[in-house]
């Protein structure tokens, strides 16, 4: 099969960048499209040109690498399916296809179609973490859980990172990442000790590093790979409101009777 | 306090700013919507159409407990500082949100997002310039826009809403169209913001929310739709007495 390819352009941080189009034959549609984007580079570099650069691991669904927002959506047309595993024989013989980078000004663009998401590392740092002590391994069952809620956990849990949320979110907001990533600890028995000075700090941190605020489209959820709710989100306000409106201030003060 | 300076400092303790300002503003369009309805109640055997009452009611609602016009000017207080917040709060956070993307997509896509959610600040402008002039309109009465008799709620409607006037009609309707689209997102998103939806509650949140805003909305295209087409009682009529019956 054929397509016609329009790939954005941008030698560095600084360069203005812009959408170059190629013809590409050949193809086969069993090819992933990671795959048609080597053929790309490969005959770029046949042609002594630059070939595009994008990020990419794993190729099999789980890192969140590779990063592309194709026909406007973030990882292509295919719901809940990362670029790595959307495949060629998702677009018609002879189609259009247009592959630009996350836009966001948190996600500066590096080069081509790679971006520096180091300010979702910033988010994590904030406060995606437990403070357990790395000593013996517990036993597993000393700590029962639910198993819905584990399960729940376990959702949010399965976010990569990618950051198709913010590429897709008509806002560039990261609420959905930030909330996956606090609702994955604070869910769980050992993520309560830090659950509302998480969800505080997360989400401080994510308004300081300039993504947009959410205005509730669920965008975010219709594009991301890996189909997170924005039901995260909701829970997500719920514990922010909770640390900012009512969780104690001043534990250990003195009271005095009227 | 110190509180309150956290939720204002915050883009999401904005959003809660906009979800509590708009939720007020809602309980008033509940509210006034009722009250118009009394439009389609007739009049009081002496000639007092209920719409004009119901007016007069809210000026002196808790008279002699607090004197004329202090309930009415109360609820306009709070109305208004809640409409300025709403409105400083969402300019903020749709500057705050257009900067977190300097350079947009050359194709975009939406799978969900609805275009009520997406004009919002669209809908919401309209709203501002329909706030002012509605109140210029009917209770100051400074537009050239049919008849205005302070109080005489009924002939005035009467005649803004005649066929001479028919376009006033229709920018009446048109704007409760749009006010329904910001409320259809608006009412659910409140609850969103507020972390009170969740996947059990979400569909019957946004049902309730869709149910509500057409209600809301019917009852006020009624009101331009009946007298636009002839179907209320002549002003003569809405204002004479009924006879005292003969012994
Ligand atoms: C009577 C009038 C109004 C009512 C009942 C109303 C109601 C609401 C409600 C319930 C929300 C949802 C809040 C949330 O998502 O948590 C909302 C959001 C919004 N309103 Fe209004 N509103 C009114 C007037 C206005 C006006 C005058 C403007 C604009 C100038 C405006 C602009 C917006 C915008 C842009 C949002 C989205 C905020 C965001 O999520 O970022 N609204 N409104
Ligand atoms: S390359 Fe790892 S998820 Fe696509």
């Amino acid at each position: 099969m054929r397509i016609k390819i329009h790939v954005w352009r941008q030698s560095n941080r600084t360069d203005r960048g812009e959408m170059k189009s190629y013809d590409l034959e050949g193809l086969s549609p069993d090819m992933s499209f990671l795959e048609m984007m080597d053929q790309l580079n490969e005959k770029l570099t046949g042609n002594g040109e630059e070939p595009v650069a994008f990020d990419h691991d794993c190729r099999e669904g789980v890192c969140g690498s590779c990063s592309m927002v194709i026909n406007g959506e973030a990882h292509g047309p295919k719901s809940e399916t990362t670029t790595c595993q959307l495949y060629m024989r998702h677009f018609e013989d002879g189609a259009e296809v247009f592959v630009e980078p996350w836009r966001a000004r948190s996600f500066p663009v590096v080069r081509d179609l790679v971006v520096d998401r180091s300010a979702f590392d910033r988010i994590i740092q904030a406060g995606g973490f437990v403070s357990n002590h790395s000593g013996p391994k517990p036993e597993p069952n000393s700590i029962p859980i639910e198993p819905g809620i584990a399960e729940t956990a376990l959702d949010a849990a399965s976010c990569i990172g990618c950051g198709a949320c913010v590429a897709a979110c008509p806002n560039g907001s990261a609420m959905l990442f930030t909330a996956a990533k606090s609702a994955h600890l604070g869910m769980l028995p050992q993520g309560q000790t830090e659950r509302f000075d998480r969800a505080k700090d997360m989400v401080d941190k994510m308004e300081s590093e300039g993504f947009g605020s959410c205005r509730n489209y669920a965008e975010c959820e219709a594009q991301c790979p890996k189909g997170i709710s924005i039901a995260f989100i909701g829970r997500l306000n719920a514990d922010y409101l909770k640390a900012t409106m009512i969780e104690p201030i001043d534990r250990r003060g003195k009271m005095h009777a009227q | 306090m110190n509180r309150l300076a956290a939720i204002y400092s915050s883009n999401l303790g904005k959003k809660v700013i906009a979800a509590v300002t708009g939720l007020i503003l809602f309980g008033f369009i509940a509210g006034h919507v009722a009250g118009n309805l009394k439009v389609f109640t007739g009049s009081t055997p002496d000639g007092l159409p209920h719409i004009d009452e119901y007016a007069h009611f809210l000026r002196e609602v808790g008279v002699p407990l607090v004197p004329h016009n202090m309930v009415i000017w109360s609820a306009r207080i709070v109305l208004l500082l809640a409409v300025i917040m709403h409105i400083a709060v969402v300019i903020q956070l749709a500057m705050q949100s257009a900067e977190a993307r300097p350079i947009g997509y050359v194709k975009t896509k939406r799978k969900m997002a609805s275009p009520a959610a997406l004009y919002m600040m669209f809908s919401g402008g309209l709203i501002a310039f329909f706030i002012v002039f509605h109140l210029l309109h009917f209770t100051v009465g400074a537009l050239p826009l049919g008849e205005f008799q302070e109080g005489e709620v009924y002939r005035n409607l009467h005649s803004s809403f005649s066929a001479d006037y028919w376009y006033v009609s229709l920018f009446y309707i048109i704007t409760m169209v749009v006010i329904g689209l910001h409320l259809n997102h608006g009412l659910w998103s409140l609850f969103q913001t507020l972390g009170l939806d969740n996947p059990d509650r979400n569909k019957i949140i946004r049902l309730g929310s869709t149910v509500t805003t057409v209600l809301i909305i019917a009852g006020f295209i009624a009101i331009p739709l009946a007298f636009l087409t002839g179907q209320m009682p002549p002003v003569e009529e809405a204002y004479q007495a009924i006879a005292p019956p003969n012994h």
